[in-house]
This record gives C-alpha cells, sequence and structure tokens, in this order.
C-alpha cells in the first residue's frame, strides 16, 4: 500500500485475499447490512508529511503563552530530570501493555513493585497499587472502598477544607454510586475535629477524607482523628501531595487507613492536566478491597525471584460486576517516571526539593507581606503555597501579573483570595520580579 | 530481549553517600520546616548516582517486550504500531508547561487542539460531541452510563430512574464492573450459537423488563471479532423500551472507513485512543477514554470524572496520528486489520479449533489446539509462543470457550510477520504432538520460567520493606 504505515505489496494483498476466499477487502464486510456501511469521505485534511505535522504542532504551541507559574492547586511546575523522559521513551516499555505475561514483562513487573515500595514510604503505609488516574480519581476509590469494606455504613464525610475539583469529582462518583457525601466543617481554615467526632457519633460512616496541604494550602495537625474515626469503624482517608511526604508527617503516622493523593509533583510536567499518576495505599488488612494492579514477589520454575500481578481476583477482567473496581488501562508509564524521579532524587534529593520548595514559598510570602498590601488569611503553618489577601482587585493584580508573563497563582473563594505556590524551579528573581509587579 | 534475568531492584544498588540529582543552592536564608511537623522516620529510598538509576532502568527494560520488539498479537487489546512523531509531538514544550487552570487565553493553541480532535473523531464516528475528562476506555465506559443515567433523569424524558443496564455475556469485563460502579443492576444476554447476541433472549428480557432498562452496552465487532449483523434490530428493540444504546469502542479499530457507531443507531460511545489512535499502551497506560454522544445528547454530556482536560498529552498523539494518515489512509485501517485477521484465521482452522467457522473482523478467537487429545492447553500454546518471539494472544477470554485464544494482529503488520507467526503456530501443534512436554514446560528461552502465581497471592509480598523482611 502506499502509505507508510501499512507494509502490504499489491502482491501480497492478491495472495492474502486468495488465502482467506475472497475477491476483495470489500467481500470481507459483507456481512454488515448496506443499510448502516459508510460509504462517504470524512472531512478530514488529506495525508500530512511528517514536516507538515510538525508545522501544524509548531503553530498551536505558538499560540500559547509560556508563563512563570506560581500557581497550584494540586498541580504544581515541578522540576523534571533529563534522565526520566528519555529513559521513558525506551519502546520496550513504551509499546508493551499490562503484564500479563510475566515471563517476558519482568522489567514492568519490577518496576511497578519498586513503585509499590516507593509509595508505600513515602506514605508511611503498608501496600500500595500501581496505579490510579490521578489524585482525584484515587480519592475517589478510596471513598468507595471505605464503603465496601464497612458493614453497612454507606455516609462518607469529607473535609470542606479540600480543593474543589477534588469534590466534584467524589460528589459525582459518590452521587452514582449511592454514596451519601457530608461535609465536616473548616474552622480557621483547618477541618473542624469537635464537630467530625459528633458527625461520626451520628452512625452511619463509612469513611473520612482529609487533604494535606489541605486547600488553603496549610498543614493540618490530625492528631485525634484517627482515634475518632476507628472508634466508629470509620476509615481515616488522607489525600496528601506525593513530594510533600518525603519530609511531612506522614498518613502512617497520622493513623491513615488509606492514603491517597497525586503523583505528579514528582517531577511530571503539568502538560494542562494529564497524564499524572494517582496514587493508593492502604494498611495490610485492607489489600484484598483495593482497586487496581498490584505486583507481588514469587518464584519461577528455575527458583529464581520473579514478579507477577498478584490479587487478581480482585480485578474487572476476572470477576466483572463484583470486581472492587472497572478500573483497567491505568497510568503505568507514569508510575514509572515517579518511580525514577525517586531513583534519581533519592533519600537526600526529595528531602532537599521539598525544602527548597518550602524556604521558595515563605520567602515570597515574607515579600508579599512586607508589601503591606497582602495578608495571610490564616495565621497557619504552611507547606509550599499559601493563601493571601491582597488589599486592592485581586483580578487585577491577576492579569497585571498575566501581562508580565507570570501566573500569578490562582485566585480562589468569593474574596478572590489569592493561592501562590512556589517549587524548586523557581528562582529567587523570579520571586523578586513578581513581588516588584505585585508592589507597584 | 535477553534470555537471562537482570533481576535487580533499585534498592539492591543503593548506597549511603551516592547522589543522583543536582539542585540549585538554596539562598532564601533561613526558612527550616518546624520538627513537629516532620516525619519520624525518613522514608527509606535510595542513594543512587545517575548512570547506575540509567543502567538498571536501560536493563529492566531488556526484560520486557513491547509493540517495536515484535509481534504482540494480544486480542481486544489493539497493540498496533505507535508512531515517533506522536511522541514527538508530544513533548513539545510550548504544551508540556501548561497548567491547567491557566486562562483561556494563554492556551489557545491547546484548546485548537483539542477542538481539532474533537471534530475527526465526530467525523469517524458520527457522534455530535465528545468529552476528553475520561482518562481510560473503562473511565470511559463509567462517564457514558452516567450521561445515560442523566438522560433518564430528565423530566423531559420522565424522570423515572432505570436501574439496569443489559451486557452480552462475551462482553469485556469493564462493561458489567463500570455498570456495576455506576450503581445499574446487570442483566446478562446470552450470545447465540453463532457467537452473536441471542435476540430471542434479548426479546425475553426486553418483554421482562422494559421499562427498567436504561441501557445496552455492545461492542461492535464483539470480542470474537465478529460483526453483530443484527444491530439495527437490537437498537430497535433498546430504543423502544425508551433505553439508549452505549458502544464499548475498545473494537471501533475494524470499523475505521467502513462502519460509524452513530448510523448503526448507537447513542453514546468510548473511544480508547490507546488503541485504534495509536497512543502507546505504556505497559497498562495511560490511555485516553474520550466520550462522544448523538446529536440530541449533548445536555447530559458534562460529569465531574476528572478535574481537567483529561489525558492531554495522550490527545496530542491521537491528533499527530489522524493528521498523519489523514482522509483516505484512515480509511484503511479497518480494511486491512480485518485483512490480516481473517488470513492468520483461514491458515491456521485446520490445526486449531475455530469454534465459529466464518469471516471475523480484526480479530478472532480459537478454542485451543483442534487435536485435545495431547493435554497441551492454550497456556502452553501461548507460553510456548514467547521461546519464539511472540507476545502471546488474549487467552482465557472471551468465557464463552474454555481454551479461548483471541488474536488481534492489527493492520501494521507485513505478510512476513503473519506468515511467521503461522508457521510457528503450527510448529506448535505438531509439538503438541511429537514433543508436548517440550511445550508444557514452556517458557525456556525467556529471562524467567513460568512463575508461581498461587505463592504470590497466597502471602502477598509487594514492598521492598515487606520483601527484606522475609530473608
Amino acid at each position: 500500500m502506499d502509505y507508510k504505515y501499512f507494509p502490504h505489496t499489491q502482491d501480497d494483498l492478491k495472495t492474502m485475499l486468495k488465502t482467506v476466499g475472497v475477491n476483495s477487502i470489500d467481500d470481507l464486510y459483507a456481512q454488515i447490512p448496506e443499510s448502516i456501511r459508510f460509504r462517504g469521505d470524512y472531512k478530514i485534511p488529506l495525508e500530512m508529511s511528517e514536516m507538515e505535522v510538525r508545522d501544524v504542532f509548531a503553530k498551536l504551541g505558538s499560540q500559547n503563552k509560556q508563563l512563570t507559574c506560581f500557581a497550584g492547586y494540586g498541580v504544581y511546575d515541578h522540576y523534571t530530570p533529563s534522565v526520566i523522559p528519555q529513559l521513558l521513551q525506551r519502546s520496550e516499555f513504551l509499546t508493551s501493555y499490562t503484564p500479563y505475561q510475566a515471563e517476558i514483562s519482568q522489567g514492568t513487573l519490577h518496576y511497578i513493585f519498586e513503585y509499590q515500595s516507593m509509595m508505600a514510604e513515602l506514605t508511611g503505609m503498608d501496600v500500595s497499587n500501581a496505579s490510579m488516574y490521578d489524585g482525584t480519581t484515587a480519592c475517589a476509590e478510596a471513598m468507595m472502598m471505605a464503603v465496601a469494606a464497612g458493614k453497612k455504613q454507606n455516609k462518607v464525610l469529607v473535609t470542606e477544607a479540600i480543593t474543589n475539583d477534588k469534590f466534584h469529582v467524589l460528589r459525582e462518583y459518590a452521587q452514582q454510586h449511592g454514596i451519601e457525601l457530608e461535609w465536616i466543617p473548616e474552622k480557621d481554615g483547618v477541618t473542624d475535629l469537635s464537630v467530625l467526632k459528633s458527625q461520626l457519633a451520628a452512625g452511619d460512616v463509612a469513611g473520612v477524607i482529609v487533604q494535606q496541604p489541605n486547600v488553603f494550602g496549610i498543614i493540618e495537625d490530625f492528631t485525634g482523628f484517627a482515634e475518632a474515626c476507628h472508634e466508629k469503624k470509620a476509615l481515616f482517608i488522607i489525600d496528601s501531595i506525593a513530594a510533600d511526604l518525603a519530609v511531612l508527617k506522614t498518613p502512617g503516622e497520622w493513623g491513615a487507613d488509606i492514603a491517597v493523593g497525586d503523583g505528579q509533583s514528582l517531577g511530571i510536567p503539568m502538560q494542562w492536566g494529564g497524564p499524572y499518576v494517582g496514587y493508593m495505599c492502604c494498611t495490610e488488612k485492607l489489600i484484598r478491597k483495593m482497586p487496581g494492579r498490584i505486583v507481588g514477589m514469587t518464584k519461577d520454575n528455575r527458583d529464581q525471584r520473579a514478579f507477577v500481578l498478584t490479587l487478581q481476583a480482585r480485578e474487572q477482567h476476572i470477576r466483572r460486576q463484583k470486581a472492587t473496581s472497572n478500573i483497567c488501562s491505568n497510568q503505568s508509564l507514569m508510575a514509572l517516571f515517579v518511580t525514577i524521579y525517586c531513583s534519581l532524587m533519592g533519600k537526600q534529593g526529595l528531602k532537599e526539593a521539598a525544602q527548597l520548595s518550602y524556604a521558595g514559598a515563605h520567602y515570597l510570602c515574607d515579600e508579599l507581606l512586607k508589601t503591606g498590601k497582602f495578608h495571610l488569611v490564616y495565621d497557619k503553618p504552611f507547606f509550599n503555597e499559601f493563601y493571601v489577601k491582597y488589599d486592592g482587585d485581586a483580578m487585577m493584580l491577576y492579569y497585571k501579573l498575566l501581562d508580565n508573563g507570570i501566573l500569578g497563582g490562582c485566585p480562589i473563594g468569593p474574596d478572590n483570595n489569592i493561592l501562590f505556590a512556589v517549587t524548586e524551579k523557581r528562582t529567587k528573581e523570579e520571586i523578586d520580579n513578581l513581588v516588584k509587579i505585585a508592589a507597584l | 530481549m535477553n534470555n537471562r534475568l537482570y533481576g535487580n531492584l533499585i534498592f539492591e544498588l543503593s548506597k549511603e553517600g551516592r547522589k543522583g540529582y543536582s539542585l540549585p543552592r538554596n539562598n532564601y536564608g533561613d526558612y527550616e520546616i518546624p520538627q513537629e511537623l516532620c516525619r519520624q522516620e525518613d522514608a527509606q529510598l535510595l542513594e543512587c548516582d545517575e548512570l547506575t538509576v540509567v543502567r538498571h532502568y536501560t536493563n529492566l527494560s531488556n526484560n520486557n517486550f513491547g509493540v517495536d520488539t515484535g509481534f504482540y498479537p494480544l486480542g481486544s487489546c489493539t497493540m498496533k504500531y505507535n508512531p515517533k512523531i506522536n511522541e514527538e509531538m508530544a513533548a513539545l514544550p510550548q504544551f508540556q508547561n501548561l497548567h491547567p487552570s491557566q486562562p483561556q487565553e494563554t492556551v489557545v493553541g491547546a484548546q485548537a487542539l483539542v477542538d481539532m480532535l474533537e471534530n475527526y473523531l465526530k467525523e469517524l464516528t458520527g457522534m455530535a460531541a465528545f468529552t476528553f475528562k475520561p482518562y481510560a476506555g473503562a473511565h470511559g465506559e463509567l462517564t457514558g452510563l452516567m450521561i445515560i443515567k442523566s438522560y433518564h433523569r430528565d423530566p423531559r424524558q420522565n424522570g423515572l430512574d432505570r436501574t439496569k443496564v443489559i451486557v452480552p455475556d462475551s462482553a469485556h469485563g469493564t462493561n458489567p464492573a463500570s455498570a456495576a460502579m455506576c450503581g445499574f443492576e446487570i442483566i446478562e444476554v446470552k450470545s447465540g450459537a453463532d457467537g452473536l447476541v441471542d435476540i430471542e433472549d434479548l426479546k425475553r428480557i426486553v418483554s421482562l423488563e422494559g421499562p427498567n432498562i436504561a441501557a445496552m452496552m455492545m461492542t461492535n465487532p464483539n470480542t470474537l471479532g465478529l460483526f453483530e449483523t443484527q444491530i439495527p434490530v437490537i437498537t430497535k428493540l433498546i430504543h423502544d423500551c425508551g433505553g439508549l444504546m452505549y458502544y464499548d469502542g475498545a473494537n471501533l479499530n475494524p470499523m475505521l472507513g467502513v462502519c460509524r457507531p452513530a448510523d448503526m443507531g448507537f447513542d453514546v460511545m468510548h473511544i480508547n485512543l490507546h488503541k485504534t489512535f495509536s497512543t502507546p499502551h505504556g505497559g497498562g497506560g495511560p490511555g485516553s477514554g474520550p466520550v462522544g454522544v448523538r446529536d440530541g445528547l449533548q445536555l447530559y454530556l458534562h460529569h465531574d470524572v476528572s478535574p481537567y482536560h483529561g489525558n492531554f498529552a495522550v490527545m496530542m498523539r491521537a491528533l499527530a496520528y489522524i493528521l498523519s494518515l489523514g482522509r483516505d489512509h484512515i480509511k484503511e485501517v479497518g480494511p486491512l486489520a480485518v485483512l490480516n485477521a481473517n488470513y492468520i484465521k483461514e491458515s491456521l482452522k485446520d490445526v486449531y479449533e475455530l469454534p465459529i467457522d466464518t469471516i471475523c473482523c480484526h480479530e478472532f478467537v480459537f478454542d485451543g489446539l483442534k487435536d485435545k487429545s495431547t493435554g497441551v492447553t492454550t497456556m502452553d500454546v501461548a507460553k510456548r509462543l514467547l521461546d519464539y518471539g511472540y507476545h502471546a494472544p488474549t487467552i482465557y477470554f472471551p468465557l464463552l470457550f474454555h481454551e479461548s485464544l483471541m488474536i488481534e494482529p492489527t493492520e501494521n503488520e507485513s505478510k512476513e510477520t503473519l506468515d511467521g507467526f503461522i508457521a510457528v503456530m503450527r510448529k506448535i501443534a505438531e509439538e503438541a504432538k511429537t514433543n508436548p512436554d517440550e511445550v508444557k514446560s514452556a517458557p525456556h528461552t525467556t529471562p524467567i520460567g513460568r512463575v508461581d502465581d498461587v505463592l504470590a497471592a497466597k502471602h502477598p509480598v509487594v514492598t521492598y520493606r515487606q520483601l527484606k523482611a522475609e530473608l
């Protein structure tokens, strides 16, 4: 054929049609009723050469504005080591699928095992799956897992101090699945434990979801939360930003039953929303309730250590409607991404990057406060994202910064207060520049 | 592929005092994270230099098999070639650095790209609008069912909940799983002896459950690779009782250039961009599962199944693929995939059991070897294929047969590749008679032999910490 992805010559076609016993390719579709055949032309441009395809994308790319990013709200502009995208292009990884055939998939199975180990270490939990689509759907899966693990409870409590995006996804899944979702009120920027306790006392609660750092960037103190949940047989679920866990007190240390979140902060480019990777870790007790793929260690018939997809009786291809989830394709390659990231950065690098982000954010915050035009909305500890009130028109400021090539945080809430985020990728000069413009 | 196992874990290469990163100096002054907020014990991660990391993952990749390595006839997964230009486009920094919350006027190119892709997908399917929020096929199914639910709940229909979804017994496992997740009850409709939906059984279900039926989910061609010729009758039956038709786009590939789901009578569908539109499977993902609806259903399209614009970089690859093929060549995709599948089927059906002997679409299913006396199973055949440098077909699915062996070659494979595969399949059939033990104990040339699945599941060891505790 006259196209680079189609190898058959005219001779090949003739021989093959003969083997099949038909005169033309169209005869292979003889069983399709003519009334539903498509006989027209698609309104799609004619074949493009590689150079023309490049031109189309270059032109589209030039219509995007490249900004210095101080926005966060769940997605952060972190640094990507050069090694990662190049290793991800190894086509033995890239062009394989789910490692059903363990004998020729040990590459994938090894890195998934490493990924699970790293996520379990970061979250301080016993076990991990591999993987969820993103942080929001991981959180929704945790919600459903709590209800499935519960005795008959059908209510899940979620903090008001959660990112809107995530709440919307939770609400959607809850409605469809028939789960009752109830707010835990926020007080002074943090989840109100005393109200939570009374909500738990009212009964029927399968799970409790909180976020760390929360929607205002505040590092919450979850002392007493796990005990309150467990006393009422509810599962305690903490949604955290993966990179912060190199430093912060872990979901495991807070007594969580399930830890979920997005792995995007582990070096994955923002790429306008995806692909990222959701992680889910839990206690050993809950492993058989987990959704998604899990890789375990075993032996082969030559007595070698080997890895294999395991506990598959939870999954849709075996259990169909009784599966723990419908998830099939996941974000495996992005799991490899964060695995290589954690390998390169290691114990020290992850901490150092987190400290840089922390220091940069606190420096920006101090400098903004010094201008006298900004005030912290809540006086609480934060990590690399903070919530300030601006004395002028916050949207005007946002657009002024935009005109200067700066994505000046995320304006959220009814008063258009601004949530600024800083990562290790921002320089002091960039921060000073932002402050200079904001002070004008 | 190596035939010797590179079996290290990165943890085993770690040595205290090494580092594999470089970060800028901290020149912000004294900002220390307060101790009381910090974790008590460090995460037990690694200390590795850069080359050690690069070599480790390169060596791991050598234990793997991908489409670029060799023939990968994994049925229902459409393991077609993943063009390199797609990767180059998806890596463009002008798109990689976009934050999902950036204001519209700063992402004009990205939005235009999505609009282009939407228009082309509309053309190819006959649907009226798409949402790109779903991250994968199963996520698309879930979204599609949400759309169907909100359609029925609309007072302009009659506002009544319909609680049941019909799924053929040959359906992908995700169909019933998605329906259950969306709060529906599942009714299974039987397949007839011809491998197609049993119309009498469907009529029985419809007369019994008519007003409760929210939708019927189907993939067409079905998982046996057979086109459901009665599709106009089926869609009429479902529409007449007020239900909607859902198209599982997992098997869309053979329909390119031939037949559009909307013309078959489907109302809602998803597309697996990682199958039909050539984006790489990445060892299990990421995929992308855009959902389309026919005209009149746009109102119900939006659901909060994800926060932003879906797996955008996957969508970029799909657009590069469509532009590369263009109007004429995209019409050749389906027919060539179908020819390749039929060619393999006809060349092997004298030695492998073909339960339904008819023209197939992009894939077909053997029920194991024709000669069952040897005791060689589908599992054995699959493992022996690995010895000869092929990925195995999908095995033991669909569940309609005991020894299912589901083969999907895709349109990109040459006659030489197909002939090579056919020769090896015939050789294995021969070996099953002459040397069955060799087949039953396969594979012999792969980095590892058959694994003990029972051991893995009975006593799960899923982290390095647990692994160390075992020693």
